[in-house]
């Protein structure tokens, strides 16, 4: 980013923090974007005409006779066409060795969708992955975030779910994450050939922490531009919030701010749901469909940070490892997609909401059956049932390697019904039964 | 001359504007932002500063800037038009904004100007009346709207004119009243009232009596909550909080439901926008959009409105309420209004209370809850504002300040239970931990023992003390073992668990299920009664599960079908027989 002409440059820098400094300037705006000896900055704090600014990039080495420049906007990003295909950092400079992108200069962090403008969310988006499609169905204009401790590949499984997904783009918004994660994104999506598709912004570990808050930002302002303007389908991949919430404390620590729960800021909730309420169906058939990843602390979900986007998302996705059949599944218990009440037996088979919901009770009563085992005592005929069955639930529906069609799923869940169970004992609506799982088996006649 | 100022300091959305006269606390002012004016609201003052909160994004606000004080508090507007309309925090009707996005100072008028009302008139000239009192009468959707003699006139007033009947517009004079001291003063369709004071335009507000029914089996069956009454749902994210408050919106049996969506997702404000217009309200056959308002100030809006939305929505509940309407004011969630007041008293480096909230949090939250009510107008009718808010406790712990202060204040607590989620078991309402503290009132035993049914106080101490039972049994079993324990242990839990999932559960997305009258509830629970009150013999453990399973699966088929219907009975006897299969005795007399 370059001066222009005529700007007034200060040079006169009266206090300085580890993430701010403070000048006496005249005329500024409130969020305004500045250079600090070239070092990106932005107005948070104006009290008279002493004004603060926090220095993305630390402010070691910054002398009290800095050039400070006021570019006289709040960040922005250029968007159009040329988008596709590039990766940005966090102020939206290409990093790719291309040419910078030529476009209408935007703000990012723009207003809210009026909510009586906004659709109701009615398109499935199928995974092929059951724990997904079957359990938690997707829907576009979602927003939905993978709890998962940090030994979980989480960033695989919504690579996967991205590239099946087929939406026209595909937007990576990366904060802190390793350099080896960000070039796998990038070996992925290359190997896929859905590069034109991808839009990147990285801030890996490597970059300053307090740089990442701009990175949320910045994709979804990409994908307003092509969701609104462009009438296309947006997946936003946010990977991984935690991080991101971790830099909101860090700056509020430095703006002497009381912490709440968690030592995060007051505002976390507030913070977050401005970015995850871009999720949007726009009337004219454009989508911002978010997928995020918040990576928990050996599972802990009442951290702030897991419990406050819990609050926020439709949904959350959990992954673990089932030791059973040790493989990674989607958790039926804790996962919830609250928009596939939009979709389940209206866009799907008619059948699918109750066998979905009984599939899992069968699950849980298994669960039961376990901790029985555990404290030592015998199992009924239908314990044992229930465990058989939930092992084959497990490994033909819950685990992440699945990639069938949701009618499949559904008649593979009837399937095992069958196997193990009498209609009693499933308790699905009998004119369902009748016309999708109907069996005369020895459990029927049994019992 | 109003007072003027201008911006010195700016934090986020907490503005320091220096003025040049008098402002009280609370006042609006407006931000003459390049053009757009910012609407903003007094939150402190000292010395030549006022400290305001904007209801917007301060983003490129400069210093010098001029600010205008309006010398009143936030108002609602107050008249016909408000039925069907979705307005943001601060009563702007939101399908009046143009485009896309929501634009800074975009403010639009909560009624319809130029819509011309057919009015009666209900006063007489020479008619001696007072704040509140009813003047004549215009039809909104299907609600008779009172036009009143506005709630801020003080003593008493004679109508020396009023109009005939009519088409009018809502700010044509209506009527003109004469005060004590002869002067004469106009009156129109429209008021305004400040949000943040409770409307007492009522002879009398006695302990609320009249059962109000939802529908929904776990509350009007186990916890019942009345018209004027004030109950509230805690639970952690993913329990059901909103499908519950859906329900109730859909099915309870109020004149008006008003939903407060106060920093909740914006999919879930749409919903009822899109849903609510083509769903049909069982008890008027009319769509319900034409009895709800909304409220929307969602997560991403203006952190600012957040609190305003719920007073304003307060506001308008009482409004109706001084017309001899029933009401219910849906709060979701009050949680997030809390925060909103935590933000700003962060901001204005107030000392903080438990986990950063303002000190007077419990006082806010009671004072709010105070509001409801079960009220008779000075004319002897009577109206009802019922409210239940949702609250979001942080890590779905129920210790945290805000679920402790709203227990101290609403009488019903609905609590929502994340194991009964886990396992699927919706509405997931603990029906033991939650309470209804009506079932103590004698006035409404005696109102429910003479419009319901005679025992039905007694039926649900009953059915909570099986679900204890079973409770404990189940926690034998554990313990123990299957084989471990008696048999009779067994019974014990899977007639609790026939409760559970007869009466209990309750499938929110099954056309017949759903909704459940009061009439289909009261056979219900005498029919799981008397399977409850039979003895049954078995050989060993192992029989009883799957014999009760088989029970359990044909009452749910009995939910799944209409009532009395062909099917219905077909289950009942069904049922009847299974009993007879396994029963020792006669069925006792409950």
């Amino acid at each position: 980013m370059e001066t222009t002409a005529f700007q007034k440059i200060y040079t006169r820098i009266d206090q300085i923090t580890k993430a701010t400094c403070s000048l006496r300037a005249s005329g500024i705006g409130n969020e305004e974007m500045a250079l600090v000896n070239d070092r990106l900055a932005q107005v948070v704090k104006i009290e008279g005409d002493l004004v603060t600014l926090q220095i993305f990039s630390g402010t070691e080495g910054i002398p009290t006779n800095a050039e400070v420049v006021f570019l006289g906007h709040a960040p922005q990003l250029a968007v159009s066409e040329e988008l596709s295909g590039r990766f940005f950092n966090a102020y939206g400079q290409a990093i790719d060795g291309g040419p910078e992108v030529e476009g209408k200069l935007v703000e990012i962090g723009g207003p809210s969708v009026n909510p009586v403008r906004r659709k109701q969310p009615s398109e499935l988006i199928a995974t092929g992955i059951a724990g997904i499609d079957l359990n938690n169905t997707l829907v576009t204009g979602q927003k939905i975030p993978f709890f998962a401790d940090p030994d979980q590949p989480y960033n695989q499984v919504m690579a996967m779910v991205a590239l099946r997904a087929k939406a026209d783009k595909i937007i990576l918004g990366g904060m802190g994450i390793t350099n080896d994660d960000y070039l796998f994104f990038k070996n992925v999506f290359e190997n896929a050939g859905a590069i034109d598709r991808i839009i990147s912004f990285v801030n890996t570990t490597e970059n300053p922490p307090v740089e990442r808050l701009l990175v949320p930002d910045m994709a979804l302002t990409a994908a307003e531009y092509f969701a609104a303007e462009k009438n296309q389908s947006v997946l936003v991949l946010l990977t991984d919030m935690t991080l991101y919430a971790d830099a909101l404390s860090i700056v509020s620590n430095r703006m002497d701010q009381i912490p709440s729960k968690d030592s995060m800021p007051g505002s976390l909730y507030s913070d977050l749901a401005k970015l995850y309420e871009k999720a949007v169906q726009f009337p004219n058939g454009g989508s911002i469909t978010i997928i995020a990843v918040t990576t928990l602390s050996g599972g802990d979900i009442t951290h702030a940070i897991p419990d406050n986007t819990g609050y926020i998302t439709e949904g959350q996705l959990f992954l673990r490892k089932d030791t059973d059949i040790g493989k990674v599944i989607i958790d039926p218990f804790r996962s919830l997609s609250r928009l596939k009440q939009l979709v389940i037996g209206k866009k799907t088979r008619e059948d699918h909401p109750q066998v979905m919901n009984t599939a899992i009770r069968l699950y849980a009563d298994a669960a039961n059956a376990k901790t029985k085992i555990e404290n030592g005592f015998d199992l009924t005929d239908y314990d044992k049932r229930t465990m058989s069955f939930a092992k084959e639930y497990s490994e033909k529906l819950l685990a992440i390697d699945i990639n069938i069609e949701i009618d499949t799923m559904i008649d593979t869940a009837w399937g095992l019904f069958n196997k193990y169970f009498s209609h009693a004992e499933t308790g699905i609506k009998a004119e369902l039964v009748d016309k999708y799982g109907k069996i005369e088996n020895e459990l029927n006649k049994t019992i | 001359m109003s007072t003027k100022g201008k911006v010195k300091g700016i934090i986020a959305n907490l503005v320091i504007v220096e003025v040049d006269g008098p402002v009280s606390q609370n006042e609006i002012c407006y931000i003459n932002h390049r053009g757009v004016k910012l609407m903003a609201e007094v939150i402190r003052i000292g010395s030549n500063n006022a400290y305001i909160q904007v209801f917007e994004s301060t983003r490129g606000l400069k210093t010098e800037t001029e600010v205008e004080f309006t010398g009143h508090m936030l108002e609602a507007t107050l008249g016909p038009g408000i039925l069907s309309k979705n307005f943001d925090g601060l009563q702007h009707d939101l399908d009046k904004m143009e485009g896309i996005f929501l634009q800074k100072g975009d403010y639009t008028h909560p009624l319809e100007v130029e819509k011309l009302w057919a009015f009666k008139p209900l006063a007489n000239v020479g008619d001696k009346v007072e704040a509140g009192s009813w003047l004549g009468e215009v039809i909104e959707n299907w609600i008779p709207h009172k036009i009143m003699v506005p709630f801020t006139f003080p003593g008493s007033f004679t109508v020396k004119e009023v109009s005939s009947v009519g088409e009018y517009k809502i700010y044509d004079t209506i009527a003109t009243l004469e005060n004590v001291n002869g002067k004469l003063i106009e009156v129109n369709m429209v008021q305004k009232w400040p949000v943040k004071i409770p409307i007492r335009t009522y002879k009398e507000k006695p302990r609320p009596f009249d059962f109000l029914e939802t529908g929904i089996r776990v509350i009007d069956s186990l916890n019942p909550i009345v018209e004027g009454g004030t109950g509230f749902i805690p639970g952690p994210f993913g329990t059901g909080k909103t499908v519950l408050q859906h329900a109730l919106s859909k099915q309870a049996e109020a004149d008006m439901i008003i939903i407060a969506a106060c920093g909740e997702r914006a999919n879930e404000v749409v919903e009822i926008f899109s849903e609510f217009p083509e769903l049909d309200d069982p008890r008027t056959g009319r769509k319900l959009m034409e009895r709800t308002t909304i409220i929307a100030n969602t997560s991403n809006m203006p952190v600012a409105a957040r609190e305003a939305s719920v007073y304003t929505a307060m506001t308008i509940a009482e409004y109706y309420r001084s017309m001899g309407l029933k009401i219910l004011l849906l709060a979701d969630s009050t949680s997030r209004w809390a925060q909103a007041l935590r933000e700003m008293s962060n901001r204005m480096e107030e000392l903080p209370g438990p986990d950063a909230f303002p000190m007077d949090l419990p006082a806010i939250i009671s004072n709010f809850y105070a509001r409801a009510g079960f009220v008779y107008l000075n004319n002897n009718e009577t109206g009802s504002v019922t409210f239940i808010g949702t609250v979001s406790p942080a890590g779905g712990n129920l210790k945290e300040p805000v679920t402790e202060a709203t227990k101290k204040a609403a009488r019903c607590f609905y609590s929502l239970s994340q194991n009964r989620a886990d396992s699927k078991r919706y509405p997931a309402i603990d029906a033991v931990d939650s309470y209804s503290k009506y079932l103590e009132y004698p006035e409404f035993i005696e109102f429910v023992s003479k419009t319901v049914s005679p025992n039905w106080v007694d039926n649900i101490l009953k059915a909570k003390n099986i679900l204890i039972r079973g409770h404990e049994a189940y926690e034998q079993i554990n313990i123990l073992g299957d084989d471990g324990v008696p048999i009779e242990y067994h019974q014990v839990f899977w007639k609790s668990e026939i409760i559970d999932f007869v009466i209990l559960q309750q499938d929110a997305f099954d056309k017949v299920d759903a909704s459940t009258p009061i009439e289909r509830q009261k056979y219900m629970m005498d029919k799981v009664l008397e399977v409850n009150n039979t003895s049954f013999k078995f050989e060993n453990f192992e029989e009883v599960n799957p014999y009760f399973k088989r029970i359990i699966n044909v009452f749910r088929q009995m939910n799944y079908s209409e009532f009395q219907s062909e099917q219905f009975i077909k289950f009942e006897n069904e049922l009847k027989e299974i009993i007879e299969e396994k029963a020792v005795v006669e069925v006792e007399q409950i």
